[in-house]
């Protein structure tokens, strides 16, 4: 029983994210095409680029950079030609045209504008008349007249 | 029978907590104390009925009750006990009750060391705290109970998801819903000061104990799942840029920015409507969070028990808290006057760019986190947003954070003069430049990343220790006033350090970091780096409930073997789900990390083997950030009544000006 199982376990484990045989021969092709892994989505799983997912999709995507590489493509040739066929999706890295301005946008945009709000409101603390700091309000003189009191 | 108990302890609380809500609200806005006194026994019956339902399934879970549903779906009774634990939290209605928990928990604590807040105040706290347990009660009870029962019960359960089975990440949970939660805490104080329509130094001395011990916690579980990753995802990466993962680290930036600025409304009077906003943004990003995580609106690796109908529940809550708090905010923020008066070089500017940087990126990563929703929504494009965005747009934030933070640190109040202050540094600033020339020099052709990490964290951590070593003074006696120095700073120190020792943790690893992919025959050695790996064995090994796959690898050095690991391939057959166990020899400057892959046709099996430089440190400079927090949490100031402080002060210490 056990010996079947452990048989239909070794079978049905499934092939680990980028075997040994798939590595190009030349060391510098490889680099490039882990490279070029490492940005791209695998589209049928979470969110794990086809250089760490197992999946079969991820393999044969895998497989399809290093063709493209040995057929003499640059990064963004091997890149354009995947998205051309599996769509914007697969790009970890978004696009920065159209909409997507926004986003890369966003970070730097909110910094200025939170210095610009936050220059002002020092600006203004600076500003204050120096007595203001120690002295209390008739509330407060009041509330700490009472507590004294107690 | 303990179930059905578990089960009517929890509605019980559900009502409990209705009363809760209501009752002081009204007895605050009343005047009526015997209607605010209310809140404090119902705030303990509350926490006491809902850890006696929590406790009623565990025993379930304990004992393999597998008449109750949930316990069907995620035990079995193979399951080692640790992990039948475990796994009442290990889904979601488990999760949700221990979510409840620990919310009341917290509800119970505010009532219990509350003593010495103003009876309107804490009555009110204790009334919106008991709010947000009746939105998350009724979201349990009506769609998400964990006491239903099979009819039919079958004779054994379905088992726990193995990537759960797993010290790392059993743990993780309950860490980061007390951090979750207890930005709860700060929420509640920040809306019934809103009501109360009062924010002085008082109130930024209450709320900052809570908003450090959530950060706190917080630390530790993204600490946790971070280890977690590292050690069982098989790559040795330590950070994904999930969405699930950012969930929890949006609330960490912001309860980090929350603690920060509540130290000027302590200390200075100002920054009042900034703090209260950032206390109810936190609990929003804590919302937030969850709903990431339990929608399945966004993909992710580690989503689990996701349902989109659940996520609307949680939208709605998410609407109704955050609407709620804004609006109220917005109609009294403007009555809450700032008194300080600092100028533009201080510790208060300096704790506003603080604030600047840690929202500013939250808000990188909470735009990143959510584009590929909104791309699809309004633009018609599917996306996506990965890592390469984050590390290019959040890293920078980070990067000028740590760059001014000891500088900010060491500046005294109100009104500084930089070169002054500096002068300290200066030291320190040259022996971080020497340590990343160093590091530039010993690596070749490299990016900058290095270097930069190893300038910044050695500059974070000399800086913290310089500024222990300013503030302990002059002559013979500083030993003694370093000692004598209040908790508070040594904790500031001590947690400023770790965040220098996690820079250079993940600078080590994203920089230096070595990989071997190879086919490795068994007995054959081969040199990765400078270590010796050999693939002695690989056997069949049968452990409690799974199959594993499981290699012997020996790292050796000079001809001398000094460590031997066991990677491993498992499968769990009732999940019917493999997973991956690295085999990781630690180590204080590296570890060496080994894969097992499959076995190859030409006989051998695939193996992959990393160096990482410096990874340990990562979570050692989490764990030393919390120690900082917790040492923080312990100062005798957060536990003498408001304003017995200025009187009872250390007399060696120091003042910062």
């Amino acid at each position: 029983m056990i010996r079947a199982l452990l048989i239909w376990v070794l079978l049905a484990t499934p092939v680990l994210a980028l075997d040994p045989s798939e590595l190009l021969q030349d060391p510098v092709l490889e680099d490039r095409a882990r490279e070029i892994s490492k940005g791209l989505r695998c589209p049928v799983c979470q969110n794990e680029s086809i250089d760490e997912s197992n999946a079969t999709v991820a393999q044969d995507l895998r497989a399809l950079v290093r063709e493209r590489l040995l057929a003499g493509d640059s990064n963004t040739e091997v890149v354009d030609f995947v998205v051309d066929r599996y769509g914007e999706y697969v790009l970890l890295n978004p696009q920065t045209t159209g909409a997507n301005l926004a986003l890369w946008l966003a970070g730097p945009a909110m910094l200025l504008l939170g210095a610009g709000v936050a220059g002002v409101y020092i600006r203004r603390r600076d500003a204050q008349p120096k007595e203001q700091a120690g002295v209390l309000s008739k509330e407060e003189a009041a509330r700490l007249s009472k507590i004294l009191d107690d | 029978m303990i179930t059905e108990l578990g089960h009517f302890a929890l509605v019980l609380a559900f009502a409990v907590a209705i009363v809760q809500m209501i009752v002081p609200l009204v007895g605050a806005q009343k005047g009526w104390r015997s209607w605010m006194a209310v809140a404090e026994p119902a705030a303990t019956a509350q926490f006491l009925l809902t850890a006696f339902a929590f406790a009623a399934l565990t025993y379930a879970f304990v004992v393999s009750d597998f008449s109750l549903r949930l316990v069907f779906l995620n035990s079995h009774t193979d399951k080692p006990m640790l992990y039948k634990v475990t796994g009442v939290w290990g889904n979601h209605e488990g999760s949700l009750l221990l979510w409840v928990v620990i919310l009341t928990l917290f509800g119970a604590m505010a009532a219990w060391f509350g003593g010495n807040l103003p009876p309107t105040l804490r009555a009110r706290v204790l009334a919106v705290q008991s709010s947000v347990a009746v939105a998350f009660f009724a979201f349990m009870i009506f769609t998400s109970n964990p006491f239903l029962r099979l009819a039919v019960p079958p004779f054994d359960g379905q088992d726990l998801n193995p990537l759960l089975q797993d010290p790392g990440l059993a743990f993780h949970p309950p860490f980061l819903y007390l951090g979750y939660v207890g930005l709860s805490m700060s929420f509640s104080f920040a809306v019934a000061a809103l009501i109360e329509g009062r924010v002085d130094a008082a109130w930024g001395r209450w709320v900052r104990p809570w908003a450090l011990a959530a950060w706190l916690f917080l630390t530790i579980g993204i600490g946790l799942g971070s280890w977690w990753a590292y050690y069982e995802l098989g790559w040795g990466g330590f950070w994904f840029w999930d969405p699930v993962e950012n969930a929890s680290f949006m609330p960490w930036l912001i309860a980090a920015a929350l603690l920060h600025s509540a130290i000027v409304v302590e200390k200075r009077e100002a920054l009042k409507s900034w703090t209260i906003l950032l206390a109810i943004l936190a609990f929003g990003f804590s919302l937030i969070g969850t709903f990431i995580v339990r929608s399945g609106v966004l993909t992710s690796v580690h989503a689990f028990a996701n349902d989109p109908e659940r996520g609307v529940w949680i939208l709605l809550i998410l609407g109704i808290f955050m609407g709620g708090a804004l609006t109220l905010y917005a109609f009294r923020a403007g009555t809450m006057e700032a008194k300080g008066v600092f100028s533009l070089v201080s510790r208060e500017s300096a704790l506003v760019m603080n604030n600047l940087l840690l929202a500013v990126g939250c808000f990188v990563v909470f735009i990143g986190t959510i584009w590929p929703l909104v791309a699809e929504l309004f633009l018609d494009r599917t996306l996506s947003v990965g890592p390469p965005f984050f590390e290019m747009a959040f890293t920078p934030f980070m990067v000028v954070l740590a760059a001014i933070l000891p500088l900010g640190s060491v500046l005294p109040w109100k009104r500084a003069k930089l070169g002054k202050q500096a002068k300290a540094l200066w030291p320190v600033f040259f022996v971080a430049l020497a340590l990343a020339a160093l590091a530039w020099a010993m690596q070749t052709g490299r990016s900058a990343l290095g270097p930069v990490g190893v300038f910044l964290g050695a500059w974070l951590v000399f800086g913290a220790i310089a500024e222990l070593w300013t503030r302990s003074g002059k002559g013979e006696a500083r030993l003694r006033r370093l000692k004598n120095l209040p908790r508070a700073d040594w904790g500031k120190a001590v947690a400023h350090a770790g965040f220098g020792i996690t820079c250079l943790g993940i600078a080590g690893l994203m920089a230096w970091e070595v990989e071997d992919i190879r086919v490795a025959q068994i007995g054959e050695t081969y040199t990765v780096g400078n270590i010796e790996v050999t693939l002695q064995d690989v056997q069949q090994v049968q452990g409690p409930n799974y199959i594993s796959t499981m290699g012997f690898v020996a790292f050796g050095r000079d001809g001398e073997q000094f460590s031997q690991v066991t990677p491993e391939k498992r499968i769990y057959p009732v999940a019917s789900m493999p997973t991956t166990e690295a085999g990781i020899a630690n180590g204080f400057l590296r570890d060496v990390y080994v894969v097992l892959g499959d076995p190859q046709s030409s006989g051998g099996w695939a193996v992959r083997t990393y160096i990482k430089p410096l990874a340990n440190w990562i979570w050692a400079g989490c764990i030393i950030m919390s120690l900082g927090g917790a040492l923080s949490l312990t100062d005798r100031r957060f536990r003498v009544a408001a304003g017995a402080r200025r009187t009872r002060r250390t007399p060696d210490a120091v003042p910062a000006e």
